[in-house]
């Protein structure tokens, strides 16, 4: 067995190209869920309206991509608004239920026939998405890098997605540590408190979900970008479900929670993955076919959560005496 | 009688002195009232939970709302801070019409709330507590918050104004924990503090004595005398009798969501309605029974 290719393989995608997707997404979801408290069960939308930009605005309109960013902004931001306004005075669980019940809607509309010429039906939109992207290039055409196997093309992506990554979580540390951080904290922990001490939570929830899903939808662009193609049916409920599980395994409203969750969550997935296949490939495991290293390697990240969550709960980088005062 | 004192003067004698001559029927005319409400109700599917024709709040005392479980009181606080929505009613804060008035925006008027159930934000600090009351902060814009300076020199001057109050509450040791570790009585003085972060001109005090011990309740009841010897109206909902008479200038009786009873704690206690409605609250007749139990009011009182 090739421990090193192995050992390579996970790296690249424990802080590859679809880590990062997950990244944003995470990112997003810490400011609305980890600090505010939004029971936002639809952040998959917000990276399909990013992706979805780009396609369209790319693909079927012919417009340039720095367009496209700006345009996948202001679609996740009228996103954000169409989701909240009716939702954010009622209880959380609303919020909860319209923004799942949304990423789905948000999914079939755009694989549906009748905007086949817009959205490109069920196949999606597939084509030179990033071409702009890729022409500002700046490494060498035969660059490598030991140990990890990115292409070039690859690396550039990851390159600008990590850039991007950090300055969002600079972003959201230099939120969460002012007065607005310690107002958005105090929805979260009991939101008619705060209404008593004069402040306006539906417009600070609003703001939240309007930021968490801008950032989401970076996540969405940079997959465009990279994958050269949006598919509908890559945006399915799950993916909004495995972003909490990256919040929660890096720990919620803690500013590197998301980066944490992110790294570990693919380095187990994969690692898992490669490891199975090599052991399969190899004779070592014989009542397994590579076909079924793929659902048994959740089988291995569900029971490695659930270890988690037994010996520590509060997430990597989380604090055990919150979690402790929560149970009160 | 020198009415003409009455803003200048504050505390205990001023309050009494104010209140001396008005009469000792429900809904009787102030002096000076800072809250004035009329044909206030609120029904709760077939239970008129509040139904109060007529009620002014005398500023600069402390006037307490009692009345056995069920009565209504903390559904008439819920509506005049604007927590709930009235079916029927009118009223005013500093003679201005504050009906449908957003809860934060009365917050930011002047009128300020706590909670029966303590509301202290427990993943967070005793001081983040505090700052939170702070009203107009600059660094709570979500542009400006990422440019902290031009936010910190705010921020300086309102810890130093949470600290004198936490020192005052005896809190003060206690800035860095979470509000989560506090015991129930430090948390009723920590909500008691953050309310008077924000600056209120009338602070309404929801059970401020609730499952609290005995010897924190008469700290409890300094505290709420001291608001007052500040000048600041306190309004108060409460349901045992002797702490009414410590501390309260003029105390409304309410039962079945009507104000039954006003008038000094000494004159009231001897009313025969009142002495009614808590006997028969006592014995288990019809006061708190047959679904009064819908308002928020019945729903528990422990923090």
């Amino acid at each position: 067995m090739d421990f090193v290719q192995i050992f390579s393989l996970t790296i690249t995608q424990a802080v590859g190209v679809t880590a990062l997707i997950y990244l944003f997404a995470a990112i997003g979801l810490n400011v609305q869920f980890g600090y505010t408290g939004l029971l936002n069960f639809g952040q998959v939308a917000f990276v399909a309206a990013g992706a979805y930009a780009v396609g369209v605005i790319v693909l079927t309109f012919d417009l340039g991509l720095w367009l496209a960013v700006v345009v996948g902004v202001v679609v996740s931001t009228l996103l954000a608004l169409l989701l909240g306004i009716p939702t954010l005075r009622l209880r959380a669980d609303y919020l909860a239920i319209v923004t799942i019940a949304a990423s789905e809607l948000l999914r079939l509309l755009v694989r549906s026939i009748a905007f086949k010429d817009v959205f490109g039906g069920a196949q999606g939109l597939n084509g030179k998405l990033g071409q702009e992207f890729h022409d500002l290039n700046p490494l060498p055409a035969d660059f490598t890098l030991p140990v990890l196997t990115w292409s070039r093309q690859d690396l550039w992506v990851v390159i600008v997605g990590w850039s991007l990554a950090l300055l969002f979580t600079l972003l959201v540390w230099g939120l969460v540590r002012s007065p607005w951080g310690r107002v958005v904290k105090g929805i979260r922990e009991d939101e008619d408190a705060v209404v008593s001490l004069g402040k306006n939570v539906f417009v600070y929830k609003m703001q939240a979900l309007i930021i968490g899903g801008g950032i989401a939808a970076f996540g969405g662009i940079l997959w465009a970008v990279a994958k050269q193609s949006v598919q509908p049916d890559t945006f399915q409920p799950d993916f909004t479900f495995f972003v909490y599980t990256i919040l929660l395994l890096g720990g919620a409203a803690r500013v590197f929670g998301p980066i944490a969750g992110t790294i570990i969550f693919w380095f187990l997935l994969a690692g898992f993955g490669e490891l199975l296949s090599s052991l399969i490939n190899n004779g070592y495991i014989e009542f397994l076919t590579p076909t079924d290293v793929g659902s048994i390697r959740f089988m291995l990240m569900g029971l490695g959560l659930m270890l988690l969550m037994i010996f520590r709960p509060q997430g990597i980088f989380g604090d055990r005496r919150e979690l402790a005062l929560d149970a009160r | 009688m020198p009415a003409k004192t009455d803003h200048m003067a504050t505390g205990h004698a001023a309050a009494v002195e104010a209140l001396r001559d008005v009469p000792q029927v429900p809904g009787a005319p102030k002096p000076d009232p800072v809250v004035i409400a009329d044909h206030v109700s609120r029904q709760f599917g077939g239970l008129k939970a509040v139904d109060v024709a007529h009620v002014e709040i005398q500023r600069g005392a402390i006037t307490a709302l009692i009345g056995p479980n069920g009565a209504g009181k903390t559904t008439l606080f819920n509506l005049l801070t604007g927590f709930d929505k009235p079916d029927t009613g009118t009223w005013t804060f500093n003679d201005k019409s504050v009906a449908g008035t957003a809860p934060h925006r009365l917050a930011r008027m002047g009128m300020v709330r706590t909670f029966q159930l303590t509301k202290a934000l427990s993943r967070m600090s005793v001081i983040d507590n505090m700052l939170l009351g702070a009203h107009g902060q600059s660094g709570e814009r979500v542009l400006n918050a990422l440019v902290p300076f031009t936010w910190r020199g705010q921020e300086r001057a309102n810890r130093e104004r949470a600290m004198v109050l936490l020192e005052r509450f005896n809190l003060h040791e206690k800035i860095d924990d979470f509000a989560g570790s506090l015991s129930g009585g430090q948390r009723k003085l920590l909500e008691m503090a953050r309310a008077l972060m924000v600056g209120p001109e009338i602070v309404m005090l929801d059970e401020p004595m609730a499952g609290v011990n005995p010897a924190l309740t008469q700290s409890l009841l300094g505290h709420i005398k001291n608001i007052r010897e500040e000048g600041t109206t306190v309004l108060f909902v409460e349901h045992d009798m002797d702490m009414v008479h410590d501390i309260s200038d003029w105390v409304i009786v309410m039962a079945q969501g009507q104000i039954i009873a006003e008038g000094p704690p000494d004159a009231v206690m001897k009313n025969e309605q009142v002495i009614e409605a808590y006997l028969g609250s006592r014995h288990g007749s019809s006061l708190t029974d047959d679904g009064a139990s819908l308002t928020p009011d019945a729903q528990g009182v422990n923090s």
